[in-house]
């Protein structure tokens, strides 16, 4: 099990410091950077630069000098718009919303989604499996941003139930369309997929043979089928991941959250390639991590892999 | 990017398996495609859509950028209205919303087929070359994979497309180039059982050279799943470039696409045009339905294992 | 009055490409300690058969006709008393132990919940009895290997385990559905013995369904040879290998390769029957040497012809054995 996390993470380093490298090169040999000086950056920003990635120095010393920065002090550098913020200070702010309503639509996507999956399964062709069927083939046409106006458009401007946007920690009010508009269409995906595999595995050979045992349904649901099912849910969770920090950029933008997103978004029309480089370096970080956990999870599943 | 890797796998089976006497696969698959109501819609929306789009310009009253100074920004007067020729309305510019969208879906749909093919032709050759080679070559290569496949890739498409210029090139290119990964780890895998296939092993025991196996024998073994997984492929193509549109970081003005005439909409819906949503967001959809139906629809005609 | 009792059983599967029929009105009796071969290809509905007994046909399979199992009705009861009977009076070897054991649990999980389920016994004694029964099948170190997950058994070993789990409650009737199938020529023949030995000693009746003759006539007493869901031919082993008395058995026993006699074996010309919808006629009749008008028009019915014997041939036997000649 040791060998098999250590493996994992002999991935997971290189891939984190490909990633640091890459954006880095991107970022230096893009045309209209102040590295290139070809654009007017203003005198402060331009010291602040100079000071923190030595522009003066060769390119691979840059990089050292950045990799290093970001590894040991996870200091992302000063932004190149803003002359008295880092981008540790915008990330500081946005994160933290982020990441509360991504958490609860993770959460939200992974439970319902196999519970649902697992139940129209188990009652398969009836009401509750229509439904899930339906639920899950309509929600592929309803990425996040179909998802956010057409909520906003119902609960909002129709029903006036729910704010159309903005955030407080406070009031669960403000969380309630963020998550559903970013959970609807992963929570159909695992549905799809836990139904399948689930049907996959009640006409397997092991499930005959729990039924031969004579034990009761519930147990060979339980113990035999549930976790041979969640297999290929739990490798569905990494890109799921990926994915739902990616549609945290639009509800941020359309909701006006005040996340991470938002911050992403503004810094690419402003060309601001600090604080583009410093989100997508922590957002891929946090991918990284979870795809780890996921490693982990999957060992444990499964005992065929634990070596 | 999110494929259910086991069913693919499991097609790919099922399609590189030699015919049983007398039973042609794709006549088989033929008549199974043809009896699929699912399948039979989505080829009916996509016909229609294909349609649309080539045709639209011929019917449409209005040029896609001539403003129509008479209706615009009067929302009692810029609805769908067939009398004056804008039968879906204007968009807040006054310009004609008919024209818009049929441009719009032009370009989505160009944007998914040629990312599409983009992704499957890089995907297939790679997959087939590190399979074939295998050991070494094959370690690294995959790895290569695994690494890329961990990064929040639309980040970097967008670090990409602000960088270096916001073409429609770029978007195509940038679009096909980050959606091989799944494909070549199919293809790769598929790859690694043919070539142990006892013609595949004559060809190499008589001197064919490695290409030319690849080429005459691997290959067309694949065409069942890289039909599958292109069709698959078309609807998130269009999927992520429409997420980039709708945050404005994809196709300029006055060229447009679904996703942005979608967030164009969604921005003036409170002003009561609605139809600026509902037209976009309609091709949007019934695009979407008719590649995930017709794609389905093909693989389980390829493969008519009951799930 | 025997243990098992089939009285025209009929199997039917529904599929998108129409209804399959894979096992067409069977008659058996099977009495207590005895054992039957049921021999046929693959597709000949064998297996099928065995799992309608059981209830565990898949889901979209019915099972119609009557099966009295010591003199209760057991065909297509509710699950509840079906479960009853399961692994406690009718148990199952299944064919491939790769995949009939449950990979994601411990050996010693798969087992002991048997004993626990049925037998009412602590974790603790169920895990003893658990490790009593591996020995008895001859699995080396049994008590630590227990706790080990099936992929890291061999293929003969695992196939002990099935045995293993299968005797757990010492049933009234062993039913081994292909139990050798999937593994090596010598393991083959050490699980045989296994089982001739363990059948003896717990005087269970036992069906046992092959596709080799070869392992039948070692095993058992009496067998019926099945094609296209219906039964050929039944008789007591030995007369069968002296006098096959139906074209498709004669076919078969030519088809084994031999080592006394100097002739190459022939397989049967053809491929196995198309089981989509009714057929009419003799299912073998376009693989048959001997076929004649009436093969294609009707069903030629069981019939008795010898003590313990019968057969479902159009041709008398005199007439096969006069061609077979010529």
């Amino acid at each position: 099990m040791i060998v098999y996390i250590l493996k994992r993470l002999a991935v997971a380093i290189p891939t984190l410091l490909v990633l640091i490298i890459v954006s880095y090169m991107l970022m230096h040999f893009a045309p209209g950077n102040p590295f290139s000086s070809e654009r007017a950056v203003s005198p402060e920003i331009m010291k602040n630069l100079d000071a923190k990635y030595g522009l003066n120095l060769p390119l691979w010393e840059q990089i050292v000098h950045y990799l290093w920065q970001v590894v040991a002090h996870f200091d992302f550098g000063p932004s190149f718009v803003y002359k008295d913020r880092t981008v540790n200070d915008i990330i500081a702010q946005g994160f933290p919303v982020t990441l509360t309503y991504g958490f609860l639509s993770f959460i939200a996507a992974v439970a319902v989604g196999v519970g649902l999956g697992i139940t129209s399964a188990i009652r398969r062709n009836s009401w509750l499996d229509y439904c899930a069927v339906g639920l899950s083939i309509g929600a592929q046409v309803l990425p996040n941003f179909v998802m956010a106006p057409i909520l906003v458009l119902i609960f909002t401007l129709g029903l006036h139930w729910l704010p159309g946007g903005g955030w407080s920690f406070h009031d669960p009010r403000f969380w309630i369309l963020p998550v559903i508009a970013l959970s609807t269409s992963y929570m159909a995906s695992i549905t799809r997929i836990t139904r399948s595999s689930m049907l996959d595995v009640l006409g397997s050979n092991h499930i005959r043979t729990a039924r031969a045992k004579g034990l009761p349904n519930r147990k060979v649901i339980l113990r035999h089928a549930l976790k041979p099912a969640l297999v290929p849910v739990v490798s569905y969770l990494g890109p799921a991941f990926v994915s739902m920090i990616t549609g945290s950029v639009i509800v941020d933008v359309y909701f006006s959250t005040g996340g991470i997103g938002k911050s992403f978004v503004d810094s690419a029309l402003n060309r601001d390639y600090a604080v583009m480089m410093g989100v997508t370096i922590l957002l891929g970080t946090l991918t990284i991590l979870f795809n780890l956990v996921v490693d982990i999870l999957y060992a444990w599943i499964d005992p065929k892999i634990r070596y | 990017m999110v494929f259910d890797e086991t069913k693919m796998n499991s097609l790919a089976d099922a399609t590189s398996q030699p015919d049983v006497a007398g039973r042609s696969l794709w006549a088989d698959a033929r008549r199974r495609f043809f009896r699929n109501k699912a399948a039979l819609l989505g080829l009916g929306l996509l016909i229609f859509v294909v349609c649309f789009a080539i045709f639209g310009n011929y019917i449409a009253a209005w040029n896609n950028s001539d403003i129509d100074y008479n209706v615009m920004g009067d929302a009692s007067l810029s609805g769908p209205s067939l009398s004056n020729g804008h039968y879906f309305g204007v968009d807040d510019l006054g310009r004609d919303l008919f024209a818009r969208t049929v441009q719009g879906t032009q370009i989505s749909l160009l944007v998914g087929i040629i990312g599409s093919a983009i992704a499957v032709i890089v995907g297939t050759v790679y997959g087939a070359i590190a399979g074939y080679f295998g050991g070494r070559v094959d370690g690294v290569m995959m790895r290569i994979v695994d690494i890329l496949l961990a990064i929040p890739y639309m980040f970097v498409l967008i670090l990409l497309l602000v960088m270096y210029g916001r073409s429609i090139g770029m978007l195509f290119v940038g679009v096909g180039l980050i959606s091989w990964l799944e494909m070549s780890r199919i293809v790769r895998g598929q790859t690694l059982t043919l070539k142990n296939r006892d013609y595949v092993e004559a060809a190499r025991a008589i001197g064919v050279p490695p290409l030319t196996i690849i080429r005459r024998h691997i290959l067309p073994n694949l065409v069942g799943v890289v039909v599958v997984f292109a069709t698959l492929l078309v609807p998130l193509m269009i999927l992520t470039e429409s997420f980039i549109s709708f945050l404005g970081l994809g196709v300029q003005e006055p060229q447009t696409s679904l996703g942005a005439l979608i967030s164009e909409g969604a921005g003036t819906m409170n002003y009561g045009t609605l139809w600026q949503l509902a037209f976009p967001l309609f091709f949007f959809i019934i695009t979407l339905f008719g590649f995930y139906f017709v794609g389905d629809g093909l693989r389980d005609a390829l493969d008519p294992k009951e799930r | 009055m025997p243990l098992l009792d089939i009285k025209d059983l009929n199997v039917r599967f529904g599929t998108p490409d129409g209804e399959i029929h894979a096992v067409n009105g069977v008659n058996l009796s099977l009495g207590r300690g005895e054992a039957l071969g049921i021999v046929g290809e693959s597709g000949s509905g064998k297996s099928q058969l065995s799992f309608s007994l059981m209830g565990l046909l898949a889901s979209n399979g019915r099972a119609s006709g009557s099966v009295t199992f010591d003199g209760q009705e057991i065909l297509n009861l509710p699950e509840p008393q079906l479960n009853r009977i399961r692994s406690e009076r009718i148990a199952m070897v299944f064919q491939d132990p790769m995949t009939a054991l449950n990979p994601y649990m411990r050996i010693s999980d798969q087992l002991t919940e048997v004993l626990v389920l049925h037998k009412g016994l602590s974790k603790r004694d169920a895990l003893k009895e658990a490790v009593a029964i591996l020995d008895a099948v001859r699995i080396p170190d049994a008590a630590n290997r227990v706790r080990l997950y099936p992929h890291e058994f061999s293929g003969g070993m695992r196939q002990r385990v099935m045995i293993a789990m299968a005797l757990l409650c010492k049933p009234d009737l062993l039913i081994a559905d292909e139990p050798t199938t999937a593994l090596d020529v010598t393991v083959q023949a050490q699980i045989m013995e296994l089982l001739g030995e363990l059948r003896r000693e717990l005087g269970m009746a036992t069906i046992l369904i092959t596709h080799d003759l070869g392992v039948v006539a070692g095993f058992c007493d009496r067998a019926i040879v099945m094609y296209g869901g219906r039964v050929m031919e039944e008789s007591p082993v030995d007369p069968l290998f002296e006098a096959p008395s139906h074209p498709y058995t004669r076919g078969l026993l030519s088809a084994l390769p031999r080592l006394d006699e100097d002739t190459a074996a022939t397989p049967i010309r053809g491929n196995p029957p198309n089981m989509a919808g009714a057929t009419v006629g003799c299912p073998f009749r376009p693989r048959c040497d001997f076929a004649e008008g009436i093969c294609a028009q009707e069903m030629p019915p069981l019939e008795g012809f010898a003590p313990g014997r019968t057969r479902a041939c159009h041709r008398a036997i005199s007439a096969l054995n006069e061609e077979a000649a010529a």
